[in-house]
C-alpha cells in the first residue's frame, strides 16, 4: 500500500525537523519525506494541509486491563481509544490479573494485541514473583517472551535487600526497571497530598517526603549496583531535584510525568472530585512548577498519559473509596499541547517528550519519521476543540478530571505500519 | 465553581459543611435556633413546620446521640422520621451509597441527613439528589459535623454575646476533628479575633495555620486569658499507638483540670461535643463544674437542628411562636 501525505507539518524530534514537507509510505515503511521518490505512485492520498504529521505517539504508561480487569476496559476497546489519540506503541505495567511474571501470559498477550492490528503494545514485566517484592522474577525468560523493562506497578519494594538485588540482577543482563517511588509506610491509607487542602477536606495525607524517601534509596541503590532505572511519575518538587542532581552525577537514571500532574493540582480535588483521586496524588501549586520546569531542563524525559480506566460505578464512592486512577490515552496529545502553549515551549520540544524520548527509554524503535522506520504516524490538527466527555471517549474509562473542559487538539489520522487504524 | 449547599437564588439548600457558608447564612441558622428554644420548654413541644415531610436519619456510622437528637429536632417539627443504622442493612449486604439512598428516594423521604465515616461521602450524596431532596451533613470522616460547630457557637454566643472580642481555644485530636474543623470555620467567619488549636504535633493536620489559627503545643500557654475552651474528644485507638504513648501521659500534659482552667479567664466556658472520656481529655470536677456549658450544648443542638431543618424545608423565619 503506497501512501502520500501531502501538505502537512510534519514534526520530527528525533531527526529535528520541523516543516512543511511530503510524507511518502511504501510497504509499511517510511520510504521519504519531502520530494517524491522516482516512479512512486500512490494508492492513497491523505491530504494534511492545516494539520501536523508527527511520529506516532509513545506511551510509556497505559493499563489494558487485560488480563483480570475486562469489566473496566478491554485490549479492543484500549488499543481503539490509543490510536485515536494518535499512540502507535505504548507500555502497560505489569499490573494484571494474574500479574505478568510469567512468560506465557506475556506472550499471550503480546499475540492477542498483535492480531488487533492497532497500537504496538510493549509489556512491562514484573520484577518481583507476583509483585510482592520478594522473590525475582524470570527476568531473562520475560525477556525473551518481549518484555522490554521490568517494573512494580505502584507496589513498593519494601527490603531494600531485595530491591538491591533486583537492581544488581536487572544491571547484569542490562534490564531497565520502571519504579514509582513511594515509601508505602508514609503513604499507607493516603488519599491525597498532605498540604493545606488535605487538611481542610479531612483526607488522611501522603507527604512529599514519601516520595523522596524512597527516590533516596532507590537512586542510592542505583548508584552502587549501575543499574539503569526509570523513574515512573514524579510529583515532588524535591524528587525533580534530586533526579536532576542524579543525572549530574552521571547516574543511568530516566524519569517521566503524567499528563494529569503538569495540569492539575491539589485544589482540582475542589468538593470532593472522585476523579482526581489519583496515585501519586495531585500535589501543590509549587510541585506543578517545578515539574514543568523539569521537563524543560530535561531532568524529566516524557509525558506519559498514565491511563487506568476504570468502570463507572467505581468512581461513584466518597472520595477516598473511589478508585484511583484517570482515563488518559486520547488527552496524551491534547494536554501535551495545552503545556506546551501555556509553557512556551515549542512543538518540537513538547511532541519529543511523548515520542523519540519514550521511545529511548523503552529501547524500541519508534517514536520518529526516520527513512525505513515503521509508519507509525498521528496526524493532528493542533487548532481543533474538542469537548472532553464520555461520548468523545473510545476508551470504557470515562474517568477524566478534565471532564467538560473543551481543549484544542484533535487527532484526525492515525497510522499504524503503514495502514490507516484511525481517521476523523 | 457552583457552591453546592446553596441554590442558584444563594438560599441554603443542603448543609454540608461551614466552610463555604456566608456570614449571613451562619446568622440565618442562629437566629432561627433562637426562636425554637422556647419550643422545649412548652408542653406540647411541637411546631407544624415539617408537617408531611419525611426525614431519614441515614448512619453510616454508628451513633446514639446525634441520631437522637435528630430525631427529637425533625419529630418537635413534626415531621415523620426514618432511622436507618445502615451496618445493620443492606449496606452490609454489599448494596452502594447511591443504591440506598435512590431506594429511599423512591420510598419519598425529602430530608436525609447523613453520617459517614469518608470524609466527602456527604458531598457525594448531595451531587447525586434531585433538586427537591435536601441533605444535612452528621458527620463526615475528618471533614465536617456542621451542625455540631453551629451549636457550639450559638452556645457561645449565649454565654459571651460579643463574639468580636473574644479567645477561643481548640484543644485536642484536631487532626481527626470534622467538629473541630467546623468549629474553627464557624468561630472565623463569625468574626471571632483569636481562635487558638492546642494539641501535640501528632495530632494537627498540615498547614493547620492556614485554616485561621494560632498553633499553641503548650497547654498552659495556649489557655492563658481565654474565654472558651473548646475540649475534643479524643478517640481510644488514637492512644497506646504510633500518634500518643498513653491516656495518662495525654491527660497529663492536654487534659483539662481545674488547675489549668484556672489559667483561663475566672468566667471562662467549657464546651465538649461528647461523649466524653473522663480522665483523659477532661476531668470529671470540670466537666461536673460551674463552668462546664456541656448539657446546655445538647439542649441547643436540637434548636439548631430544628433551625436547620426548618430552613432547608423553606419554612424559615422567626414566626411560630404561637402554632404548635
Amino acid at each position: 500500500m503506497k501512501i502520500h501525505i501531502k501538505n502537512g507539518r510534519v514534526i520530527d524530534p528525533k531527526n529535528n525537523i520541523d516543516s512543511k514537507l511530503d510524507v511518502y509510505i511504501a510497504a509499511g515503511k517510511i520510504l521519504a519525506l519531502g520530494d517524491c521518490p522516482e516512479g512512486f505512485v500512490a494508492n492513497q492520498i491523505i491530504d494534511a494541509s492545516n494539520q501536523i504529521v508527527c511520529p506516532g505517539l509513545v506511551d510509556l504508561s497505559v493499563r489494558l486491563r487485560e488480563p483480570g480487569d475486562e469489566y473496566k476496559a478491554t485490549l479492543i476497546s484500549e488499543l481503539q481509544a490509543a490510536v485515536a489519540g494518535g499512540v502507535t506503541s505504548l507500555a502497560c505495567p505489569p499490573d494484571t490479573d494474574p500479574v505478568l511474571d510469567e512468560p506465557g501470559l506475556v506472550e499471550m498477550l503480546k499475540h492477542r494485541a498483535k492480531q488487533l492490528n492497532l497500537a504496538h503494545v510493549y509489556p512491562l514485566g514484573a520484577l518481583t514473583r507476583q509483585l510482592q517484592g520478594k522473590v525475582l522474577s524470570e527476568m531473562g525468560e520475560l525477556r525473551e517472551a518481549g518484555c522490554v523493562g521490568f517494573s512494580q506497578a505502584n507496589i513498593a519494594i519494601v527490603d531494600t535487600q531485595v530491591l538491591w538485588r533486583a537492581m544488581e540482577y536487572a544491571a547484569t543482563f542490562g534490564f531497565t526497571l520502571f519504579l514509582h517511588a513511594e515509601e508505602p509506610f508514609l503513604a499507607k491509607d493516603g488519599v491525597a497530598h498532605d498540604g493545606e487542602v488535605a487538611s481542610r477536606l479531612g483526607l488522611k495525607g501522603i507527604p512529599s517526603a514519601a516520595e523522596s524517601l524512597a527516590l533516596a534509596s532507590i537512586l542510592r541503590i542505583a548508584k552502587e549496583t549501575g543499574a539503569k532505572v526509570h523513574i515512573s511519575r514524579l510529583s515532588t518538587a524535591e524528587g525533580v531535584a534530586m533526579v536532576r542532581d542524579a543525572k549530574k552525577q552521571g547516574l543511568k537514571i530516566t524519569s517521566d510525568v503524567s499528563a494529569n500532574h503538569l495540569h492539575l493540582t491539589e485544589h482540582d480535588i475542589a468538593y470532593f472530585d472522585a476523579n482526581c483521586h489519583l496515585k501519586p496524588p495531585l500535589r501543590a501549586q509549587r510541585d506543578k512548577e517545578a515539574l514543568s520546569a523539569g521537563l524543560k531542563d530535561g531532568t524529566i524525559d516524557a509525558i506519559c498519559s498514565d491511563h487506568t480506566p476504570v468502570d463507572d460505578d467505581a468512581k461513584l464512592a466518597p472520595f477516598a473509596e473511589a478508585e484511583i486512577g484517570a482515563t488518559g490515552l486520547e488527552l496524551l496529545l491534547t494536554l501535551t499541547l495545552k503545556w506546551a502553549q501555556q509553557e512556551k515551549v515549542t512543538l518540537l520540544h513538547a511532541i519529543s517528550n511523548v515520542t523519540q524520548a519514550s521511545a529511548r527509554i523503552l529501547g524500541i524503535q519508534a517514536g520518529d519519521l526516520s527513512v525505513d522506520s515503521d509508519a507509525d504516524i498521528c496526524i493532528f490538527d493542533a487548532n481543533e476543540y474538542w469537548k472532553i466527555c464520555p461520548a468523545a471517549l473510545k476508551s470504557q474509562g470515562k474517568n477524566s478530571p478534565f471532564n467538560g473542559l473543551e481543549l484544542a487538539g484533535k487527532v484526525k489520522t492515525t497510522l499504524v505500519h503503514g495502514q490507516i487504524v484511525y481517521q476523523n | 465553581m457552583n457552591n453546592p449547599q446553596l441554590d442558584k437564588d444563594g438560599r441554603l439548600r443542603h448543609l454540608l459543611s461551614i466552610e463555604g457558608l456566608p456570614k449571613n447564612i451562619l446568622n440565618q441558622i442562629l437566629d432561627t435556633a433562637e426562636s425554637f428554644v422556647g419550643v422545649a420548654e412548652r408542653e406540647v413541644k411541637k411546631v407544624p413546620l415539617l408537617r408531611g415531610k419525611t426525614v431519614c436519619n441515614l448512619f453510616f456510622e454508628n451513633s446514639t446521640r446525634t441520631r437522637t437528637t435528630f430525631e427529637i429536632a425533625a419529630k418537635r417539627l413534626s415531621a415523620d422520621v426514618i432511622s436507618l443504622n445502615v451496618s445493620t442493612s443492606s449496606q452490609s449486604k454489599g448494596e452502594t451509597i447511591l443504591d440506598t439512598v435512590d431506594n429511599l428516594i423512591a420510598m419519598h423521604a425529602d430530608m436525609f441527613v447523613v453520617r459517614h465515616s469518608q470524609s466527602g461521602a456527604a458531598h457525594f450524596i448531595a451531587k447525586h439528589v434531585p433538586d427537591h431532596i435536601h441533605v444535612i451533613n452528621a458527620g463526615d470522616g475528618r471533614h465536617s459535623h456542621p451542625t455540631q460547630g453551629l451549636l457550639d457557637v450559638f452556645t457561645i454566643r449565649k454565654y459571651k454575646p460579643d463574639l468580636h472580642n473574644l479567645r477561643v481555644a481548640i484543644v485536642g485530636d484536631v487532626l481527626h476533628s470534622r467538629v473541630a474543623r467546623s468549629e474553627i470555620h464557624a468561630l472565623t467567619t463569625l468574626g471571632v479575633p483569636e481562635v487558638r488549636v492546642i494539641a501535640p504535633k501528632t495530632l494537627l493536620p498540615a498547614h493547620v495555620e492556614k485554616l485561621g489559627v494560632q498553633v499553641f503545643h503548650d497547654m498552659k500557654e495556649g489557655l492563658k486569658d481565654v474565654d472558651v475552651v473548646m475540649m475534643l474528644r479524643l478517640q481510644n485507638e488514637r492512644m497506646n499507638g504510633a500518634m500518643l504513648p498513653s491516656a495518662q501521659e495525654y491527660f497529663k500534659t492536654y487534659g483539662l483540670t481545674q488547675e489549668k482552667l484556672s489559667l483561663a479567664k475566672p468566667d471562662a466556658i467549657v464546651l465538649h461535643p461528647g461523649p466524653m472520656n473522663r480522665g483523659v481529655e477532661i476531668d470529671s470536677s470540670v466537666a461536673d463544674g460551674a463552668q462546664s456549658v456541656i448539657l446546655p450544648q445538647v439542649t441547643y443542638g436540637i434548636a439548631i437542628r430544628m433551625a436547620v431543618m426548618a430552613i432547608l424545608a423553606g419554612g424559615q423565619g422567626s414566626s411560630h411562636g404561637g402554632q404548635a
